[in-house]
């Protein structure tokens, strides 16, 4: 019987590698795809070693979206579980002044992501199975000053992601949205963030393993963030544009 | 932030930054005075510079293992408990290991840590092939006894002062149980207690655990823990199935700081007449290995219980010759300071030969106390008297010596200051190397 593949897309990110650990702990084979792949390595031979399993490496651009199909098709196996952790905040006030940085934005947390998965999840329509997860943010629940147009894009990724759930409930191929609230990753190094409401890349690891095990659909990692963003919600439009937030 | 080693004594107010990438550490190092700080398990202040602590945490990759001979390649972040958790299972454990799995490669390198096998099988500096080590002058070195020897020798037990240590190859061992057979034998003295260790010679592991509160023919009464490596035949017929089993045990956290007056004479008393009776009972058995080398690891955090003013630890170790009666020495001493030490450890050394490493021949002594003025006044005492016997001391373990003492203990760090050239000493520093003049 040959084992089960996890493919995580975005592998450099520190959610990316963690992911990958998890699965590989759990006997899974594991594709990582990044640019620039071979500079992850070391990864690579360190994810083989600790949980003897296969790893295999592949160069990977979420922008360029007419490779998507030719980067599936290379894949040495249709992996059977696909993580896309590919994400990019950039700084808000360069987004709001740099129409070109926004775009950038835009596409790297929505028109990438979005691109890849539609490709695997035809593939796995076609298949009848498979399980396919986006780490979307909560970002993307309501429009801030401070981030709106990462946020926006991960609106955009979440409604996409809900979507795909929707067309592919009944063909035997699982769609899960993450929305993991503040995380300590490179990407938020610098942001004094609250360590109550900050998960450890691990800790997304974990609760994306367990959600695919447990076929759920949308997944917060610390259930805190739940409450938050019902009550972020529900603020009146009226109020919520005095706030600062 | 402010920064501590496990001792939590002192507390310095230092810069930290951890970098992801090589070029990045590159850069933190030409910025000078840089210290390489893993998992913070050493107990004092060398593993924190006030300008630039560089925490190497985020290296942290197994890169090869070759099944035949043992050999691991690994980035210095990597903490040994990684490495037992990938390895063990599949036969290999490591030849040395400190009392702690919580500790990384590089700190392993830069303490050249010892086992409670080293009167048999040496330091961890013994098994290692090659080192990567970022320099001053920005460049990856690899050295190793042929190449670069000078660097390789000094970086094992140089605490971190000849430059950034990034990756280590080094030897783990084959092993078929993860089991230890382990023999307790009850001593009456101390003098009773080294010659059982120089009766067990043979034996892979030994340590002692000492009730310091024991007086007159009674003073260092111990328990000698002897142990070898499990084969299958010596298992259950329940065993067997999973030799080479890792049970993951629940842990205790410790969750606050204790108050200093629960490690009172009483508790202290308590603590080694439970254990002392419970020996008596046990004489062969087999124990797993996380039981066996790092009983303290279930007490996670276990230095709070030393109250808020954290703790010191003293770790000398006195020549063959005259180690019973430096030991007692040592041990009439804490009684006359009415001190007590909540561990108590004894372990023979063998012969080592290197630069810089802390063991030689004969008997080494771990004490710790709260800190205190009483208690820094009696490891000053300490100080004296292991240099009346010739002894030295684990930098490891410092947090409080004078920069004389040291001189007066041990001449090899005079000849270390010189190979520190003035530009290796601008590129590395800590607040320890500072203190100590290295």
């Amino acid at each position: 019987m040959s084992k089960d593949t996890a493919l995580i897309i975005g592998a450099r990110s520190d959610i990316g590698i963690a992911v990958a650990h998890s699965f590989a702990k759990e006997g899974y084979d594991i594709q990582l795809a990044a640019k620039n792949i071979n500079s992850l390595n070391a990864n690579k031979s360190d994810i083989e070693l600790r949980h003897e399993v296969g790893v295999s490496l592949h160069d990977f651009d979420a922008l360029d979206i007419d490779s998507h199909e030719h980067f599936v098709s290379l894949l040495p196996k249709l992996p059977n579980v696909v993580v896309c952790a590919v994400g990019y905040m950039g700084v808000q006030e360069e987004n709001e002044r740099d129409l070109l940085t926004a775009v950038n934005v835009l596409r790297t947390n929505f028109e990438g992501p979005a691109g890849i998965l539609a490709v695997l999840a035809n593939r796995f329509e076609q298949r009848g199975s498979g399980t396919l997860v986006g780490i979307s943010s909560v970002a993307g629940e309501r429009g801030r000053a401070k981030n709106y147009i990462y946020g926006s894009a991960k609106a955009g990724f979440t409604a996409f992601l809900s979507g795909l759930r929707n067309r592919l409930a009944k063909k035997g191929v699982h769609v899960i949205t993450v929305l993991p609230g503040f995380v300590a990753t490179k990407m938020t190094k610098e942001m004094n963030l609250p360590s109550k409401l900050t998960a450890q890349p691990d800790e997304v690891a974990i609760a994306v393993l367990n959600a695919v095990k447990n076929k759920h659909n949308i997944i917060y990692v610390k259930k805190i963030w739940l409450l938050i963003m019902k009550v972020i919600r529900c603020i009146p439009e009226h109020f919520f544009k005095k706030m600062k937030l | 932030m402010k920064l501590g080693g496990w001792g939590r004594y002192p507390l310095i107010e230092a810069k930290i930054k951890s970098p992801t990438s090589i070029k990045e550490l590159i850069e933190l190092i030409s910025l000078g005075s840089a210290i390489g700080r893993g998992n913070g398990r050493s107990y004092g202040d060398s593993s924190i510079s006030k300008q630039n602590t560089i925490c190497m945490k985020n290296f942290n990759k197994i890169l090869e293992f070759d099944n035949k001979n043992g050999l691991i390649v690994a980035e210095s972040g990597v903490m040994l408990s990684e490495i037992i958790k990938s390895f063990l299972h599949r036969g290999w454990f490591p030849k040395v290991t400190p009392g702690s799995k919580y500790v990384t490669i590089g700190g392993m390198v830069a303490c050249d840590v010892h086992g409670k096998n080293h009167h048999k099988d040496g330091s961890f500096g013994n098994y290692i092939e090659w080192l990567e080590i970022i320099t001053s002058d920005g460049e990856i070195k690899r050295c190793s006894r042929k190449n670069h020897s000078e660097l390789f020798n000094w970086t094992i037990g140089g605490m971190g002062l000849t430059g950034i240590i990034l990756r280590v190859a080094f030897y783990l061992h084959p092993v078929t149980t993860s089991w230890i057979k382990q023999k307790i034998i009850p001593t009456k003295n101390i003098d009773h207690a080294i010659e059982i260790f120089e009766e067990n010679l043979n034996t892979t592991y030994s340590v002692a655990w000492i009730d310091c509160l024991s007086r007159g023919n009674n003073l260092g009464r111990s328990l000698v823990m002897l142990g070898e490596h499990a084969n299958v035949l010596d298992l259950n017929p329940n065993m067997k199935n999973d030799p080479l089993i890792i049970k993951s045990k629940k842990k205790i956290r410790i969750p606050f700081n204790f108050p200093s007056f629960i490690l009172n004479f009483f508790t202290i008393k308590i603590f080694n007449f439970i254990y002392y009776s419970l020996g008596k009972k046990k004489k062969y058995k087999l124990v797993d290995y996380d039981t066996f080398f790092y009983p303290l690891d279930y007490l996670l955090d276990w230095n709070k219980i030393y109250g808020s003013n954290g703790f010191a630890q003293f770790q000398c170790v006195l020549p063959l010759k005259e180690a019973k009666l430096g030991m007692r020495e040592i041990l009439d001493t804490l009684s006359f300071f009415k001190s007590n030490s909540f561990l108590t450890v004894l372990k023979r050394f063998g012969k080592q030969e290197s630069y810089l490493s802390f063991p030689m021949e004969g008997y080494t002594l771990t004490l710790d106390f709260p800190i205190a003025k009483k208690n820094i006044d009696l490891m000053k005492k300490l100080d004296e008297i292991t240099l009346k016997y010739k002894g030295r001391f684990y930098l490891a373990k410092d947090s409080r010596m004078s920069s004389y003492t040291l001189e007066k203990s041990d001449a090899r760090f005079e000849k270390y200051r010189k190979f520190r050239s003035s530009k290796m000493k601008k590129s590395f520093s800590s607040v320890q190397s500072k203190r100590l003049e290295l």
